[in-house]
Parts: structure tokens; sequence; C-alpha cells
């Protein structure tokens, strides 16, 4: 519960001592405060105390050091009447001379009382103690020191009027001979009654656990006396939850493992691997040399450093982690280059995205397992719905089959060209596994384009929207990343050329040069020209069309399969449809010519610092895809993406409405379809008939009117 | 995030990858020191940055001891000479509610927005086409007010709400433990409650008066416009709004340090429930 219990033997020295003089040894004792630990004081000095005050005759030998105790103790109450927690030591004090003048006469016996009624039960319970040797005198010599509590309660307690009129007070209940081997159990003073209901009131558990406020107190003053915190008036409450706290909350054995920090230390020993080389010893400096050579990693923290010059990127411990991954993934994979495209935030987890180009040659045979299990899916279904039509033909009815037809499915790129020219491999910490997305499709682009959701984390999430996207969080994270690159990867003018191989523009349908090398011969363009101009930069991704990809294709050209299926169907379509061909801009077009959003530039570019403007580098942010950053200084540039992966849009974003409804049949002889009339239309062609009636009947009328006539004529 | 512990702070919030160049880090722990010695705050802190298409703000904002009592913003451009903002009204939210876009930078640019305005003269009422001007600082005082209020954070147990009324950094706190750090209920707003009074005495019954004085992050609503992350597996649990996309709120479980930084356009991203 507290401490070890202090040293047992230094009390026992104290009763003798206090046989001596009195004056001296309270001063003392005032000074000795801060030594002795109160918690066995307690219990030592009540054993001691009937044997002490034995010495003490009921008669007055001391009256006149009993006067100086108590005119000083009378200072000391004055100086001591807030109940603090350090009332502990002067109410050793004060019980001290309480007892000694256990002689005292009635006159005392006010002040007496105003005494005990300011310290509170502490005195009382010293004499509780001498009277009954409890079992716990742990707890009660610690109890010593309650004066707060004590003295609430003392003062609100029934007992109070008695203390006045028992005239048994004029000596303490210790000298009136309870004595630990007494035969008799005397009857308890209503005093004494009032406080063990006061004690076993503190000691009982509280509702909602098994802890008492006894205990607890204990506990409290044991930790402040231990701690001994500054001020600790102000930070009792504080420190009372705490004590609390620690109550249930023990701290846990050295050899067990804290269940809450298990996935901290898991994490911290997968990046651990990181840093570990894989070679060992002897093929340590044969590494070195291989390192040394050109490595297909790229220098993370040169890049990490000018990109925080101008105040984005990552803390510079997480870029060298991610670089640790990025040589790891080098080593796993058979790359080219690579590059740290940047990081996508995600709702559960994030992204880090890494840009690599294989080796001439790797052709991704994981590339082509997943197209055959597509492929392999869908003749599956197709077979489906075929038995399903030739189950219902069986029936007799025939079921109109649908007249709507799928657009045409435009061909995704190839790999290393247009949208997919490079790979990407994503992980969501440096030290776990890097995941390869999967190629994009340019439906998958179209659709990206009318839905904004976030990342969760987690690659096989499906994506839920209207229109729906067709692919889950894997498909939807490279659509946007694919849309990312092309619109916000710029280099400064002249960084990279075009080939001198190609052919003349025209002669490829209008469809522009799609490759660039760099340029050997590039100087540089000075900071502040970069930052000035937006012409001084330039894409060198390519635009991706409407259609999604960044080269046209005609989605009615005639393919092989199409020919296959049917003529007839074909040469219905043709006649309706003319599609023009796209037209992006082309590869390194300057960023002067991006269209503005709303009279704004979607470009700003500053320098990274206007104090030093000599060492400054320039940096580009783009307002159209918020977290974009590019930077450029001397013949380094490089660009960066940290953010959400959303594109800025001025308006809200309005989600399409469904399509209309489509016609069930097509109006023929058989079915034509009409709407039925309306109730008035009813009432009119009504009320018509019935007019055509009535008119027809009056002729009648009068043609047999006039037949009468006749007749009688 | 505290001025005394910026640097620290920066680091952790560093996540959300933006953050301030070394050159803006430097100047600020040299103003910052002045600024509160200057204006005699008792804690200042460093709000964060808002982006502008020509220049951008850094915000920074003075507390006395109460600490949820109106706090003093103030800006600069260059983190060096700061300029007091007037306190934020009803009124200033309501005329910059209607101004869309990015924030431009300057100061004194003054955003021009035409409203119909009704003018009665006699029994006929005309309406007249006004154009009102609205400055920029008015509309910084008030992004900044509207964001504080939906979603500056602080952890539950960092400030304690004494008898007397004032309330004060709590200094015992340890910060939260691992299993609280990732419940959202462990957080609250940093702001005057709103539905504190709201609950039912059932609820209220089991809060702590002295610590569970303001509203938690529970109830926000659209629900899940919070994204809580741990990153470092675990070392650091990270809380990025996405009602206000920029503000990110740190905290490193088991010890004191904790924050929130805005960095962002200063727009609200009204697109938040198609999004989720």
């Amino acid at each position: 519960m507290g401490d070890p219990p202090p040293d047992p033997e230094t009390p026992p020295h104290q009763p003798s001592s206090r046989r001596s003089s009195q004056a001296s040894q309270r001063r003392s004792w005032e000074l000795s405060q801060p030594q002795p630990t109160i918690s066995e004081d307690g219990p030592e000095i009540p054993l001691d105390h009937p044997t002490n005050l034995q010495g003490w005759s009921p008669g007055a030998p001391l009256t006149p050091q009993e006067n100086l105790m108590f005119q000083a103790e009378e200072g000391q109450l004055g100086g001591v009447e807030y109940p603090s927690l350090n009332m502990g030591f002067p109410s050793e004090l004060q019980y001290q001379p309480y007892l000694e003048e256990g002689g005292i006469q009635a006159t005392r016996n006010a002040s007496l009382m105003l005494q005990q009624l300011q310290q509170g039960q502490g005195n009382l319970f010293q004499q509780l103690d001498s009277a009954y040797l409890d079992t716990q005198p742990g707890f009660l010599g610690q109890f010593n020191m309650y004066q707060g509590e004590d003295l609430q309660f003392h003062q609100g307690a029934p007992h109070g009027p008695y203390m006045r009129d028992d005239p048994a007070l004029q000596y303490s209940p210790s000298e009136l001979g309870f004595m630990p081997f007494s035969m008799e159990v005397p009857e308890p003073e209503p005093r004494e009654l009032a406080v063990q209901n006061a004690k076993a009131y503190l000691l009982q558990t509280s509702v909602s656990c098994s802890l008492s406020l006894y205990e607890h107190l204990v506990n409290l003053l044991t930790k402040i006396l231990n701690q001994r915190p500054e001020d600790p008036l102000s930070i009792l409450e504080s420190l009372n939850r705490t004590t609390q706290w620690e109550w249930f909350h023990p701290r846990l054995d050295t050899m067990r493992d804290d269940p809450e920090m298990e996935s901290t230390y898991e994490m911290a020993d997968r990046q651990k691997g990181l840093f570990l080389r894989s070679g060992a010893g002897a093929e340590g400096e044969q590494e070195m040399e291989e390192e040394v050579a050109e490595t297909a990693v790229p220098n993370i923290m040169e890049t990490a450093f000018y990109f925080e010059q101008a105040g984005v990127g990552l803390s510079s411990d997480e870029s060298f982690r991610i670089f640790m991954a990025l040589k790891q993934l080098v080593e796993q994979q058979p790359i080219h280059t690579c590059r740290f495209w940047g990081k996508i935030l995600g709702l559960s987890r994030s992204y880090l995205v890494a840009e690599v180009e294989f080796r001439e040659g790797e052709e991704e045979g994981e590339e082509e397992e997943m197209e055959e299990m597509m492929e392999g899916g869908e003749g599956l279904e197709a077979h489906g719905e075929e038995e399903g039509e030739e189950d219902e033909e069986k029936v007799t009815d025939i079921i109109p089959k649908p007249m709507w037809k799928a657009p045409p499915v435009i061909p995704k790129e190839e790999s290393r060209s247009g949208t997919n020219k490079y790979l990407y491999f994503v992980c969501n910490e440096p030290g776990r596994p890097w995941t390869r997305l999967p190629h994009v499709t340019p439906v998958q682009i179209v659709q990206a384009r009318k839905i904004k959701k976030y990342f969760t984390g987690y690659l096989d999430a499906p994506v839920i929207s209207f229109p729906p996207f067709p692919g889950n969080e894997a498909n939807y994270l490279r659509a946007q990343i694919a849309r990312i690159s092309a619109a916000t990867h710029i280099s400064p003018l002249g960084f990279y050329q075009f080939g001198e191989e190609e052919g003349d523009e025209e002669e490829e349908g209008g469809a522009g040069r799609d490759s660039y090398e760099e340029n050997p011969d590039f100087e540089g363009i000075p900071v502040l020209e970069l930052v000035d101009s937006m012409a001084n930069w330039v894409h060198h991704t390519q635009h991706i069309l409407p259609q999604g990809r960044c080269t046209w294709v005609n989605p009615l050209q005639k393919t092989e399969e199409e020919e296959e299926l049917g003529e007839e169907e074909e040469k219905a379509d043709e006649g309706m449809e003319e599609v023009e061909q796209e037209v992006g801009p082309p590869l390194l077009t300057p960023l002067s010519e991006d269209a503005e959003i709303m009279h704004m530039s979607p470009w700003t570019a500053r320098l990274s610092c206007s104090l030093c403007p000599q060492y400054s580098v320039a940096v580009v942010r783009s307002n159209l895809w918020p977290g974009a950053y590019a930077y450029a200084s001397g013949k380094k540039f490089e660009n960066i993406y940290i953010g959400w992966g959303h594109k800025y849009s001025p308006e809200n974003f309005n989600p399409p409405l469904p399509a209309p409804i489509q016609h069930e049949y097509p109006s023929s002889l058989d079915i034509m379809e009409i709407s039925d009339p309306t109730v008035e239309e009813e009432q009119a062609l009504k009320a018509a008939q019935e007019q055509a009636l009535a008119a027809t009947e009056e002729e009648e009328e009068d043609e047999e009117e006039d037949e009468d006539e006749d007749l009688e004529d | 995030m505290d001025a005394e512990s910026l640097l620290l702070s920066l680091e952790l919030a560093s996540g959300s990858g933006q953050g301030l160049s070394p050159d803006r880090r430097a100047s600020l722990l040299t103003s910052l020191t002045l600024v509160k010695r200057d204006y005699r705050y008792d804690r200042v802190l460093f709000w964060g940055r808002i982006l502008g298409l020509v220049a951008d703000y850094y915000i920074a904002q003075g507390l006395s001891e109460d600490q949820l009592a109106p706090r003093k913003t103030l800006y600069s451009l260059n983190c060096m000479e700061w300029s007091l903002l007037p306190p934020a009204t009803e009124e200033m939210v309501v005329q910059t509610s209607v101004v869309k876009g990015r924030f431009m930078g300057d100061p004194s640019h003054e955003y021009e927005h035409t409203e119909l305005q009704k003018t009665s003269e006699g029994d006929k009422v005309f309406e007249e086409e006004v154009v009102v001007q609205i400055k920029e600082e008015t509309r910084l005082v008030s992004v900044i007010d509207q964001i504080d209020k939906a979603v500056a954070v602080i952890p539950r147990g960092a400030l304690f709400k004494t008898p007397f009324g004032p309330i004060h950094v709590n200094r015992t706190f340890e910060g939260l433990s691992l299993s609280e750090a990732k419940k959202l209920s462990s957080y609250f707003h940093f702001r005057e409650p709103v539905e504190l009074r709201n609950k039912t005495l059932l609820e209220k019954a089991d809060l702590d008066p002295s610590l569970d004085f303001m509203d938690s992050l529970e109830h926000d609503i659209p629900k899940g416009s919070w994204s809580i992350q741990a990153e470092r597996g675990n070392a650091l649990v990270v809380l990025r709004s996405l009602l206000w996309p920029g503000l990110t709120f740190f905290h490193a479980p088991r010890t004191k340090n904790c924050g929130y930084i805005y960095v962002g356009t200063g727009e609200k991203n009204i697109d938040l429930p198609f999004m989720l």
C-alpha cells in the first residue's frame, strides 16, 4: 500500500526524549519534520503512549511548562488553522502537548476542546489506538494526517455537544487506564463511538470498486510524500485521479509484455529489417562496390531536402525509411528506373506510391495472368447467359432480346505507352510489402473523372458510387494516379527534348509524339525566370483524352472479333454515329497553355525562400490538383504528390443523374405504345358521344314528328 | 501547436505532407517568442498556414490563462511581423459565406459580390443590383473562426476545469493510452461545448465534470468526417479532418505531445457526403 515501513527504531527514541525537556523537543521536532516518515510513527507512538503517559501524573508537576506548551501550542494552533495535509506534522506535535497536558484544569478544557475540534480526530485516534490495539496499526498510524477529512466529519458529527459536557475529558482516555492488557473492555464513550463510526465509514468500500476511501487516502498521501511535487495543492485533483487509476492498473511485471505496445514493436521490427543489409560478412565489401555503381533507387534524401525548402514533404526520418523501402523494392523486382511518386492519404491508412519501369524484356507475367483470368471469367458469363436463354426459349414464349447495346469497349493502352507507361507499386508503410497496381483501362479513367471518393487504405475495398466504378480501390487508385501524373508532371523547358527519329507528325494521324529523351545540353534555367513565367515549364506526360487514353482509337473500327459476331448489326450502327477524333495538347507543351480555373491560374510559382534568393529553389504548386508540387534548381528537378488524390473544383460536386428509362418494346404493328387517355379526355369523349346520341335522337324525334304531322295531315 | 514545442510538433505533424521550410521555422521560433512577450499571452499557438494564390498567410493564436476564453488571432505574411486580427462576429461569417474560391494572399484584396437588394420607393419595389465589397481580411477572420469552431481538437484530459470556472492546462496529463487514442470519443472539440447540454441525464452520469466539459468528436456530423490513423506502428496517432481538409491533429500516445495544425486552402469540403 504505501512505502515499506521506515525504520521502526527511531520512534522508540522519541518517547524517551519526550520526557526530557519538552520545549526543546518540540523545537527539534519541528526541525526534524521533513525527516521522519509518518507511516510508522503513528503506530509506534501510541503503543508507547500508555507507558509514556504513565509517567505523567494527573497532577500538574509541569504546569509552568505546560503553560508554555499551551501558549506555544495556541500560537501554533492559530498558525496552523487550515486543515492542510501538512498538518500531519503539527498534529503529531500537537497531540504531544495535548497528552502532556493530560492533567490540565478545566480552564484549559475549552481550549483543549477547541484544539481537538481543530485538529479533528487525529488525537482521538491516537487515544483510540492506545485504548484498542487495532489489527491494522499501519493504517491507523497514517490516519494521523487526515486532518481535512476528519475535521469535516468531526464538525458535522452529532457527538459534538458531548465533548463540552463530559467531565471525564479532563483526562485523556488513555490516562484513565486503558491498558492493552486490561481485562474488561471498557464501555466506549460516545465520542469514541462516534470516532469508531467515522472510521468504519471511511473504511467502507466504494460501490463501484473494492477500494475504500481510507485506503485511497493512504495511497494518495504516501504518493505525495514520496514524490514531493511542488505545489501539491494545485494538482491535488489530478493526483487523486492518478492514484485511483494506479490502484486498478498496477505496473506490469518486467517479464510480461505490454499488450498495447505489441503492434508498435512489430512495426519497429519490420522496419529494422529494412535497415539491415541482406548480405553479411565477407560479402559486404563486394556489395559495397556493386552498390556504389549505378543503382535504380533515386536519391530520395536529396529530393526530400529540396522539397523541405519549399515546405513540402514528409519528415526526414520518414523519407529515409521510404528510401530503404524503395531499395528493398528494387532488390525484389527487376526494375530499371524507380522514382518516389508520392503519398496518397486515405481514411484508415495511406499509400506510398513508387513509379517504376521494368527492365527491357521483363514482361510482366502477372499482368498476363490477370488478363487471362478476366477473359476466362467473361467467357463463363457469356456462356451462362446463353444457357439461360436456351432454357427459356424452350418455354413457349420467346423473350424479346434486349435492344441495348453496350458502348464499344475501348481497348486499354499497351504497357509502356500512354497511361500505362510506368508501373506503380504501393505500400502502406515503409517496411510493409509492396503491391503492384494493375494497368489502367480507359473506361476506368472515364469513370474516375465522374466520381469523387475517398480512399480507405485497403486495396481490395469496393468503390461504391454512381456511376458505378468498374473495379475496386486498387483500380480507382491507379486511375487517379494516372490522372495526376498526366496533369501535374512538369519539368523545366529544355530538360527533355524530342528524339529526332520520328517522322512527320501528320503521318501519325495527329497523335503527336509520345516519347522524349533527356537533353544532354540542358543548361538549367535561372530560378527567377522559372518563377516568373509559366512558359518555362512543360508537361512531360501525355495528356489524357476524354476517351481515357493518350492516343486516340476509333471505337467503331472493325477488329477481327467484331467481324465474327455479325455484320448486320454493324451496318446498322455505322450509319448512326460518326466519332470525331479527339485531340489533346501535344507532349512538352508549356504550362502557360493550361486552362484557367475560374480566372485563376492553375499553377502558383514561388521562390522557396525570399530571404536568400541566391540559394532558393523554384517551387511550383498546382492549384488544380492540390498537393502536387514540383521544384527545380539548376539542372535538377522533381515532382511529387502528397495529398488526398482529388481534383480541385470550385463548384460543388454534382453526381450525374440516372439515365432515362429505356423503351421496353419497339413500336411496331404488333405492339404499339400509346398513353392511356386521361380522365378529362374520357369525359370529353363521353360528353361528345352523348351529344352525338342526343343529336341523333332529336333527329329521330323530328322525323317522327314530321311523320306524325304528315300522318295527321 | 504550442510555440514552445514547435519543432517537435512540426515533425510529428509532417505525415500530411505539408510543413514549413527551415527559414520559416527559424523565423517562427524567434517571432513567436517576441509575440508572447509583447502581447503578454500565456501560451502562443502556431495555428497554421492558409495557402493563397499570391502569398500564404501564417496564423498564430494567443491564449490567456483560461484556455477556453476567446483567443486572439494574429497573421503574418513573412513569419516575422505579426498583425492582430479583429475578433470574429456572426455578421462577418454571414457576409463571407458568399465568397468562394481561393484566398488571394493579399489582405487588402476585396472580393466583389453582387447582390439583389430590394429597395422600396413608395408603392413600388425595385430590385437593385448592389455590389458588395468584402475584404479578404474579414474572410480570413471568419474562416479561421469557422475552422476553430468546427475542427480544433484536444485530447481528453489535457485540460481540466476548476470549480472556480477557469480552465487550465493539466500538468499531469500523461497522454492517452493506446486503446483510448484510437477512439474518437477521447478527443474533444477545443471550443465552448454546444452539444453537451443536450445529453440525457443517463449519459451525463458517466461524465467527469472536471474533464468532460467539452463536446467529443464522436457525434460529429457527417459521421466519418474524421480520419484516424496510426502511423509509425502506433507510435503516433493522427487525426485528419475531412470537412476542412488540411487540418491535422497528432498525438503520441502515452506522452504529452499533442497539437493540431491547419495547412490548406481555407475552403470547406462541401462534397464530403459524396466522398465517403
